[in-house]
């Protein structure tokens, strides 16, 4: 092996090409505080994009490095949402203890739920992801003293933010700490795609059998990742009502589902930063389709998607992935 | 006192519905034997070896490792225990590197494969194994490919690579060298003549040249039973191998 054996470099396994520059990797924490600075009447909207991004982060731990695909991911999301949203009513008013909480609980749910499902695979799976979606959905949409059924949850209102931030009408406090707490979760992300456990998801992914031979109990190794994924999207759901105040039935939908794994796709799966790319462009997109033409914008939104699964393979980070290699004839991952 | 077999099957039997594929099979491997499962297409060699691998369980009959019962233990189980095997179709993790794909196998026989809090990159000591393991089979400068751009042959190298990262007491090596080039192949053959000692190796081959190099004793399998067992002579003069496998009659 001619590579060194105790750089950095190679120990990541990277071509020298390859290994991105720290300040491209910058790029979109400096871009979504830029157009705090430059436009603030934007903050509400990017607030949603971070929540977003960390939503289809957690569902990438599951499609892009897992290989499961999930069609029922809001009902994490939803029961981080509800949750939080239940507790701040009945007196948990502090946003970090009932984040804390709406993911211990969306842990729990998503290792109930993934402890039975993940015993089936493909489209077992997925019509079960979707099941257990419309369960809960149906469940908040009847027990509706405690979730307001289909009025959802209204009248919440947290306290300040580590006892100090109030969150205000201009939706400052929540854009600053939606973005702490996503760029906290993005680390952790990082961190564990990285590890020993994020390299086996991969290797679960391209060949679960292959990785059994090798002594690796698949059954628990995608367990465990569906259960953080479950506390990720937990957290989400929890900033979703936290930085709204409001919860609706929507948030445990299979149209929010849908919508994820589409913005996964766009912007390119088990690539970390794929949401950051996917999220923005699918909610810009949408907003401006639904704005320009009311009537068609879903017809637009399907033309887009053709497009992306015909000449983007791998999402938009994919297109540029290709490119950039392409530019260094190089082969990758 | 007679030295423990490190593999044993006892009556070992698989049926697919009404289709039996494996009858009461029996085998002893010793540690370090090196062995040959041989027999015609559909004697049911490689059903033989999802069983000793844990792939499939049997209808009946038991497996010991080094004297204990694994018949119930599964594939994963039997891996950590020194059961390690390569496929006669390749089953590699075809987007990752070379490299990955044998650090896999490492992280998972070194017990590190849950660990998520530690970045893989600072595995000093498994990357190093991993190098020794790809420089072993030839491979160092095909490290960094992705093994989907590997050339046939290549994969097949790398399969051998991550059985020994398993660390196995016995080696299942299912065709190893089919349908690769004979240049490759001869690399295959040195790579296997030179495996540890200390390992039990099975291979199942139909190359009648690569398995009389390599084995001390050859097993003959037909409609899933043995025929016979015995030395490379024995088994080259036996009658009833000449008229079933070799289509001498």
């Amino acid at each position: 092996m001619s590579a060194p054996s105790n750089s950095a470099l190679a120990r990541l396994r990277l071509p020298a090409a390859l290994a991105l520059p720290a300040w491209l990797k910058a790029v979109p924490w400096v871009a979504a505080l830029a157009t705090y600075f430059f436009a603030p009447q934007y903050a509400p909207l990017l607030t949603q994009i971070f929540i977003m991004i960390l939503f289809a982060m957690s569902l990438d731990l599951l499609v892009g490095y897992t290989g499961i695909v999930s069609l029922g991911h809001a009902a994490l999301f939803g029961t981080g949402a509800y949750l939080a949203g239940i507790l701040c009513l009945r007196g948990l008013t502090d946003p970090l203890a009932s984040a804390l909480v709406a993911m211990a609980v969306a842990a729990a749910v998503g290792f109930a739920f993934g402890s039975l499902m993940l015993r089936t695979k493909g489209l077992a799976f997925l019509m079960l992801s979707v099941s257990s979606a419309m369960l809960l959905y149906e469940i908040a949409n009847k027990a509706t003293a405690i979730t307001g059924g289909d009025d959802g949850l209204q009248g919440i209102a947290f306290s300040r933010v580590l006892g100090i931030w109030e969150f205000d009408f201009e939706g400052t406090i929540a854009f600053f700490y939606s973005l702490a707490i996503l760029f906290l979760a993005f680390a952790f992300m990082q961190r564990l795609v990285n590890s020993p456990f994020g390299w086996s998801l991969r290797g679960i992914r391209e060949n679960d059998l292959r990785m059994k031979a090798i002594g690796c109990q698949i059954y628990r190794r995608r367990l465990t990742a569906y259960t953080i994924a479950a506390a990720l999207a937990g957290l989400a759901g929890a900033l979703q009502a936290q930085c709204t105040g409001f919860v609706a039935l929507n948030s445990l939908s299979f149209e929010l589902s849908g919508a994820v794994l589409i913005m996964l796709i766009v912007g390119g799966s088990g690539r970390l930063y794929g949401p950051f790319f996917g999220v923005p462009i699918y909610m810009i997109a949408q907003d401006y389709l639904a704005k320009n033409d009311p009537t068609n914008w879903f017809l637009w939104q399907g033309v887009i998607l053709l497009a992306l699964v015909f000449f983007a393979r791998g999402g938009l980070l994919g297109l540029a992935e290709r490119g950039f290699l392409r530019g260094f004839g190089k082969g990758t991952e | 006192m007679n030295e423990q077999p490190i593999l044993e099957a006892r009556k070992l039997n698989k049926a697919f519905g009404s289709l039996t594929v494996t009858r009461d099979v029996n085998m002893s491997l010793m540690r370090g034997e090196r062995r040959a499962l041989i027999g015609p297409n559909g004697a049911g060699k490689t059903t033989f070896v999802n069983l000793l691998s844990g792939r499939f369980a049997p209808s009946s009959g038991s497996i010991l490792l080094g004297g204990a019962d694994v018949t119930r233990a599964d594939e994963a189980r039997r891996s950590k225990l020194g059961i390690g095997r390569t496929f006669q179709i390749t089953s590699l993790f075809p987007q990752l590197t070379a490299h990955k794909n044998v650090f896999l196998a490492l992280a998972e026989t070194a017990g590190v494969g849950f660990d998520m809090l530690r970045c893989a990159s600072s595995y000093a000591s498994l990357h190093d194994r991993a190098d020794q393991l790809l420089d072993q089979v030839g491979l160092s400068s095909q490290a960094e490919t992705p093994v989907q751009r590997l050339p046939y042959g290549q994969q097949r190298l790398i399969e051998i690579a991550i059985a020994l990262a398993l660390e196995p007491k016995v080696l299942l090596l299912d065709e190893p060298a089919a349908g690769i080039p004979t240049a490759e192949r001869d690399v295959i053959l040195d790579i296997i003549e030179a495996l540890p000692s200390d390992i039990a190796v099975l291979l199942i081959d139909h190359d009648m040249d690569l398995v009389f190099r390599f084995a001390q004793r050859i097993t003959v399998l037909v409609h899933g039973a043995v025929l016979v067992e015995g030395s490379p002579t024995e088994i080259a003069a036996n009658q009833d191998v000449r008229d079933v496998y070799l289509g001498e009659k």
